[in-house]
């Protein structure tokens, strides 16, 4: 945790704050463009980009002196790619249907 | 603590009320607490991974019929409120960093805003709601969805069986989202009132630390939600 003896937090707070905001006016005008299939891609991208800033920052995911508490980010990361990516394998490679 | 009266009788020397006496200081204190709702936030995000993973199965299942409905959708209301939960989690980290610094009157004001910018938030959720009912998009006997032509493929029309089926993941995953956003308005108010009785000091301000993550949480699900459900197939 970040201890009173540290400089202040208040411009990183301010910046990711800024940034946040920028990729959500990013991510609509991206929208508007014809990207074609990466449109997805795109989004999904300033989407992760902005949720990570959150965590890192907001969460002090960054400053944890904690390592379990990393580790227990990278589990949930983990388990969820898990569960999307063993389900594409299935329902993206049927051939039949 | 029922034997807090022997155990102060025992421990003279010092007692720093703020500490339990499982912890050997204030700072493994704070990570526990801060350890268990990470945990807590990682069983969340399995919860809501469910809905996405059945979201991604029938986006590519039905992609058309997906992007027709999903163009139905207010962006703009959906742009104004993924602002108002991006303030509301400024004001989060305002109120955690005035409790460590022991600024009273910015953490109660930040606590305000941040309730106040959560019902802002479920004020435009429920017009977005009222709209959806007038039109017939709510899944259900009186679900319409006739000749609503596919983005891309002109002269095609989206099933309104498949758009049923967006809707009602739309209507899932943003119900989930708001009832997160309620238990977290909870959360506030009881922050509000425990910060009002002048109970966080810099020493002992755990509450607002792990709130805090829950409502960062709740932002970064709407993060998600916002360009999956309102942004697929927008370009003309």
């Amino acid at each position: 945790m970040s201890g009173n003896s540290k400089s202040s937090p208040l411009p990183t707070y301010f910046a990711v704050f800024f940034a946040l905001l920028v990729g959500t006016a990013l991510t609509v005008y991206a929208a508007s463009l014809d990207l074609g299939r990466f449109n997805a891609a795109v989004a999904l991208t300033i989407a992760s980009i902005k949720a990570t800033l959150v965590a890192l920052f907001f969460m002090h995911v960054k400053g944890a002196s904690e390592k379990l508490t990393k580790l227990v980010v990278i589990s949930a990361l983990f388990f969820l790619l898990l569960l999307l990516g063993l389900t594409m394998t299935d329902y993206a490679t049927r051939l039949w249907s | 603590m029922p034997d807090s009266s022997t155990a102060t009788a025992l421990h003279v020397e010092e007692h720093n009320p703020a500490l339990l006496h499982h912890f050997a200081d204030a700072e493994q204190q704070r990570n526990s607490a801060s350890l268990g709702m990470w945990v807590f936030l990682a069983t969340e995000v399995m919860f809501f991974g469910g809905l996405f993973c059945a979201y991604l199965v029938y986006r590519l299942k039905y992609f058309g019929d997906f992007g027709a409905a999903s163009k139905t959708l207010a962006v703009g209301l959906g742009a104004t409120n993924t602002a108002v939960l991006i303030c509301s989690s400024l004001t989060v980290v305002l109120a955690v960093w005035a409790a460590q610094t022991a600024r009273r009157t910015l953490l109660i004001g930040s606590l305000v805003l941040t309730m106040l910018l959560g019902l802002v938030f479920l004020g435009i959720k429920g017009i977005e709601y009222k709209d959806k009912f007038e039109e017939h998009h709510v899944p259900g006997a009186s679900f319409s969805f006739e000749k609503v032509p596919i983005p891309g493929h002109p002269g095609q029309f989206a099933d309104p069986r498949h758009a049923q089926l967006f809707f009602s993941l739309y209507f899932v995953m943003t119900g989930l989202h708001a009832l997160h956003m309620i238990i977290g308005l909870g959360i506030f108010a009881w922050l509000l009132a425990m910060a009002w009785k002048g109970r966080f000091t810099p020493e002992w301000h755990t509450p607002v630390e792990i709130g805090g993550l829950y409502w960062h949480f709740v932002d970064i699900i709407w993060i998600y939600l916002f360009p999956l459900l309102y942004l697929i197939d927008r370009h003309p």
